[in-house]
């Protein structure tokens, strides 16, 4: 391991064993914040029992879903935007003033559109998400060297087959990193949505949990989203590590 | 002006017939890049095109490949007039084209498999031309594995499996020091022997022109015209070596004569060249 890791590691375990100190001493009260070590009992009984595997299992369902129409229709878009230029210099202003809205007030327009289920929370995390694979996807399409296009036409390739095998695996390192936002967009618009339209999921269960003043529960499930989406993202940077090393020249 | 360089009882493999190329610009402008432009290319030789920066000669290789349709005249290859780029002919780019996502195996193997080649013959023509460019040993490497020289190898061995009959070489050495490129020329020189291909070679050096070339066309400033075709007189069987002969200094000499006026009318200082040849003489 690189000594960047090891300080890494060492700045996340000694803040963990800084919150579990001030919890033990009593300095962060039991009613704000429960230990560390007890969030990570408090989810190992969650997991254990079993109460909660229904809500686990519709929550990264949703994010799954969320993240795969949202690549594919963001990597669509952004390919029919930069195939029109004229379109592209209209769109792309607000396309960058996009994340200055806050999405979430759509909310009871998608559950008017939608209903109450699991549609209009995947509907909210690809609205959350889409412009972040739009714009890597440009990104992307941006970069590919002319020469990768002009290689294209010279193997006589058509339109669909220079689009599959030469650009979208030349963008490939930057749709990836449109992925790693895509994800992490996902988890965000998903559990914040099931926070207020659901009757289920991990969201769900964290304000049902705080409503009744059940701190390892709900710390518990906090711990259970963090880890997720820490291994989650681990296992995207491997292979985002893979496809820049590949690209580097 | 333009040359017709053709001798007599020798067979045209490719024909710029009378081509002119103009780009439209913005604002309702427009630029006269190349011609009117005449060139014969005989079948089997090796012609190298010399000529001064932005005088046109990438634009004379896009048009040659059917890369870019000619604004006036026609390209001919093969007895059929081109319009895309044609069956049989290759291309190599100045530029990196290597696939960084596939190793050099698989780069090597593109078009084959893309021809619908059955998998015995693909691997075959592949280990040949990788062997043959001296990439055996990096065969599962990535392109981000190699040297620039190695990749500019590999793209020359992508386009060597599909066993070109025209190959058009744009600046293919241009990013690689001198050595390499001296090398890289013999190694160029042994692949137009095997293939018996029809080479054009698009370059601005002109030790590179001289040494590799059976005939080098010189253009002059933008609109890229030939001034002059100068027959280099070399064996088939030649190399790097023919840098250190009186001749290989004779073609250059000439060659630079030629370009130094037009290279000087691009910098804006054609109205000293005389005074400047004075000096020199």
């Amino acid at each position: 391991m690189k000594l960047e890791s090891w300080i890494r590691l060492a700045v996340v375990a000694g803040s963990v064993g800084a919150i579990e100190l001030l919890c033990r001493t009593g300095v962060i009260p039991n009613s704000v914040m429960i230990p560390p070590s007890d969030m990570a009992l408090a989810l190992a009984s969650i997991l254990s029992s079993g109460e909660m595997t229904g809500d686990i299992v519709s929550t990264f369902t949703n994010v799954a879903l969320a993240t795969l129409i949202t690549v594919v229709l963001g990597f669509v878009l952004g390919q029919s935007i930069h195939a029109v230029p004229w379109l592209r210099a209209s769109i792309e202003p607000l396309l960058a003033s996009y994340y200055s809205v806050p999405t979430f007030m759509f909310y009871p327009v998608f559950i008017v559109l939608f209903g109450i289920g699991r549609a209009p929370i995947v509907a909210i995390a690809v609205l959350l998400a889409i412009v972040a694979m739009i714009m890597s996807t440009l990104n992307g399409l941006d970069r590919i060297p002319a020469v990768l296009r002009k290689t294209a036409h010279i193997y006589r390739m058509s339109r669909v087959a220079t689009a599959l095998l030469i650009e979208l695996p030349a963008a490939a390192p930057y749709l990836f990193t449109g992925m790693k936002l895509v994800v992490a967009y996902a988890f965000i618009g998903v559990i914040a949505s099931e926070f207020i339209l659901s009757g289920s999921g991990l969201g769900y269960r964290i304000a049902y949990a705080y409503n009744n003043f059940e701190n390892g529960k709900m710390y518990g499930l906090m711990l259970l989203v963090l880890v997720s989406v820490t291994l989650v993202n681990s296992g995207l940077n491997a292979i985002d590590n893979r496809l820049q090393a590949r690209r580097r020249r | 002006m333009s040359v017709r360089s053709e001798p007599a009882g020798t067979e045209a493999h490719a024909e710029i017939k009378a081509v002119t190329r103009v780009f439209e610009l913005p604002a309702g402008t427009s630029l006269h890049a190349l011609g009117p432009i005449d060139l014969d290319l005989r079948r089997g030789e090796f012609f190298a095109v010399v000529g001064p920066s932005g005088c046109g000669k990438s634009t004379l290789l896009d048009v040659l490949a059917g890369l870019a349709a000619p604004t006036d005249g026609k390209v001919v290859f093969e007895g059929k007039a081109v319009a895309g780029v044609p069956d049989g002919v290759g291309v190599v780019f100045q530029e990196d084209a290597s696939f960084s996502w596939l190793t050099v195996e698989d780069n090597v193997a593109f078009g084959l498999r893309r021809s619908g080649l059955d998998a015995a013959e693909t691997k075959r023509r592949v280990d040949y031309a990788i062997g043959f460019m001296g990439l055996k040993e990096f065969a599962a490497a990535y392109p981000s594995q190699l040297s620039g020289g190695m990749r500019q190898r590999v793209c020359i061995a992508r386009t060597l499996v599909l066993q070109p009959r025209l190959i058009l070489l744009d600046e293919p050495f241009a990013a690689l020091d001198q050595q390499t490129r001296l090398l890289m020329g013999d190694e160029l020189l042994r692949l137009w022997r095997e293939t018996s291909a029809t080479v054009l070679l698009i370059t601005h050096a002109l030790d590179e022109a001289a040494m590799l070339s059976d005939r080098v066309g010189v253009m002059s400033a933008r609109p890229g015209m030939f001034i002059d075709v100068v027959q280099t007189g070399w064996e088939r069987e030649r190399d790097s070596r023919v840098v250190s002969t009186p001749r290989f200094g004779e073609i250059t000499a000439r060659l630079w004569e030629k370009l130094r006026i037009e290279t000087m009318k691009i910098m804006g200082a054609a109205d000293r060249a005389p005074a400047a040849a004075g000096e020199n003489s």
